[in-house]
Formats: C-alpha cells, sequence, structure tokens
C-alpha cells in the first residue's frame, strides 16, 4: 500500500494507524497525527485502517518563532 | 502588582518568550530560567521519519506553561489544522495564531487571521492572534473572543524597537479592557519598557533574548525592563513641557 506520509510516499504493509506509529519507531509522546487533513485523537489509532493513497501528517514540537 | 490573565491563568510574569534561534537547549534553558518567564511559546512541524528525533519538550522547564503558535503558516486553513494538532498534542486549548503573509516581511495577513481566529474561537480554543497595529482588526477580533490582542511593535525578528507608539497608544486607550501584549519587534531591555508604558499588559519576545551575546543575561534585563515599564505605567508619568521647570524652590536663595 503506498501511503504518503509528511509528504513523503512510503511503501508500506500496515493495517492501522497505531502499526504505522509503531512501524516508523517514532517517539508516541506528545506527537499528533493527521489523516487526510483531520486529527485522530491518540485512543482511536488502533482502530483507524488505513487504505492507499491515504496522506498522514506526524507532527512534534520545535523550538520556534516565526523563521520559516 | 496585579497578574497576567489569559484565558482563565492567571501569570505574575508579564514575559511571554520564545524557544527558538538559541545556540543550545542548556543556553535556552538558562535564558527561561533567568527571565522568570512563565509562559513559553512552541512551533509544530513535522516529524522527521530518517531519524531519531529527541524531544524538544523534554529540555523545558516543567513548571512552564506552553502556548503552541501556528508559526509558518499562510493560510487560515492551515493554522486552523496545526491548532488543532497542536492541541490534540499537548491537551492545551491555548494557541497563539499567526498567519504569515509575506516571507520578507512576516507581516500577518490580517484577513486570514480573523477567519482562523473565528474558526478556533468556536471550537473553544483560547486564541492570541499576531496581527498588524490596527485598532478596527484589534476590535475584530475581540468580537471574534479571542482572548487576548497581540499586535507587532516591528516585524519579527527586526530588532528594531517599538516603531508604532502612537498606534499601540491608541489600542490600549479604546480597549481599555483588552489583554494587549505586543508581540514581535523589541531588541533590548528599554524597548520592553517602552511597550510596557504604552500600557501593554504583557511583551512577547524571542530573538531579542536568544540572539544576544549572553541570552541569560539579557533575559534578566527584559524581566527587570518589563517590571519597570509596568510600575511606571500604573504610576502615572509626569506631563511633558517643553521649558525647565526647577526642583528646588526660588525663594531663599542668596543674594
Amino acid at each position: 500500500m503506498n501511503l504518503y506520509v509528511n509528504g513523503e510516499a512510503r511503501e508500506v504493509e500496515v493495517a492501522s494507524l497505531a502499526e504505522l506509529v509503531a512501524l516508523l519507531e517514532l517517539p508516541v509522546a506528545r506527537i499528533a497525527i493527521e489523516l487526510n487533513r483531520e486529527v485522530v485523537r491518540r485512543g482511536e489509532w488502533e482502530r483507524t485502517m488505513l487504505k492507499d493513497e491515504d496522506r498522514i501528517e506526524i507532527v512534534h514540537f520545535v523550538g520556534g518563532g516565526a523563521r520559516v | 502588582m496585579s497578574k497576567l490573565v489569559i484565558g482563565g491563568r492567571s501569570f505574575t510574569s508579564r514575559l511571554i518568550i520564545g524557544t527558538g534561534k538559541y545556540r543550545s537547549y542548556e543556553e535556552m534553558r538558562s535564558a527561561h530560567d533567568a527571565s522568570g518567564a512563565e509562559m513559553v511559546t512552541v512551533a509544530v512541524r513535522r516529524v522527521p521519519l530518517d531519524r531519531s528525533s529527541e524531544s524538544f519538550l523534554d529540555y523545558l522547564n516543567p513548571d512552564l506553561a506552553i502556548l503552541p503558535n501556528t508559526a509558518g503558516c499562510y493560510t487560515a486553513e492551515d493554522a486552523v489544522r496545526t491548532a488543532r494538532l497542536a492541541r490534540e498534542a499537548l491537551q492545551t486549548d491555548l494557541v497563539k495564531l499567526e498567519v504569515i503573509g509575506d516571507q520578507t516581511t512576516l507581516f500577518p495577513d490580517n484577513e486570514q487571521t480573523l477567519e482562523a481566529a473565528r474558526i478556533l474561537v468556536k471550537e473553544g480554543f483560547v486564541v492570541l492572534p499576531y496581527f498588524t497595529d490596527d485598532l478596527i482588526m484589534a476590535k475584530k477580533l475581540l468580537d471574534a473572543g479571542c482572548a487576548a490582542i497581540m499586535p507587532l511593535a516591528a516585524p519579527i525578528g527586526s530588532g528594531l524597537g517599538v516603531q508604532n507608539p502612537a498606534n499601540l497608544r491608541i489600542m490600549r486607550q479604546q480597549l481599555p479592557d483588552a489583554t494587549l501584549i505586543v508581540d514581535a519587534g523589541v531588541g533590548t531591555a528599554s524597548d520592553a519598557a517602552i511597550a510596557m508604558e504604552l500600557g501593554a499588559d504583557g511583551v512577547l519576545m524571542n530573538t531579542a533574548i536568544a540572539e544576544a551575546a549572553d541570552p541569560a543575561k539579557m533575559a534578566t534585563a527584559m524581566k527587570l525592563a518589563i517590571e519597570a515599564g509596568r510600575l511606571a505605567y500604573r504610576a502615572g508619568r509626569m506631563q511633558k513641557r517643553l521649558y525647565a521647570s526647577a526642583s528646588s524652590p526660588l525663594a531663599g536663595v542668596i543674594k
């Protein structure tokens, strides 16, 4: 299945959003995820099933500031 | 001293500071500690997928309130998405709303800012919008339900100091009950004092501290300047006059 994660195309075999987070080995604390422009609450990751061509944004916090 | 109240939370310090541009996390932490600030603003960005990233938030003093911002957003839609992500990640309803209109000046797009503010207030956010020093815009933002108004004093990161004292004074006089925080443009301690003497309820800054040769020392200077400026505003300054007015009595001078 092809997903777009933070703008990059990725070929992965995962069923749920939780599985994707595990596959990417992301620190789970204080990140947030958007699936096709809608926030998916942390408690919903497990039962949120992904499909081909889904667009996912995974964000965290950085120092800033308006430097762009 | 009375407290700064934002969205039902009260703060003793009237200084809000940023977390960007520091040479190291340790330097940031020592500047934060020296500033006495109780709230810091942080940006939301994509997690790097190709390398493990340490959590920046772990370097912050855990006692600080975190004010996520929408820096880098150029449309109301992106700012709203960013605010929603920040709320989900941090479980906070605070947001410093920034919708930038131009890369060179980083001046805000007031129209998009207002649109985003209306959406976010409806969704229960405590919205602190960065905007151009325009009284009418300030009124619209307050009507939309923003918790504070945050006009710029000069371009972000410019360090030019307060370039718009008349506009800020007008805003203060016309909106006496609004929480007014000067956001952006301060370069050194006297700038912060001027902003407070004009009646600002607080000042938000980043570069003036982060780019100082000694950020912790500058953070201390800012803390003192904000306290001094606030006191001077509350004290009510003397009227300016064009000519001298002797401080000593005229009577009894020897002849």
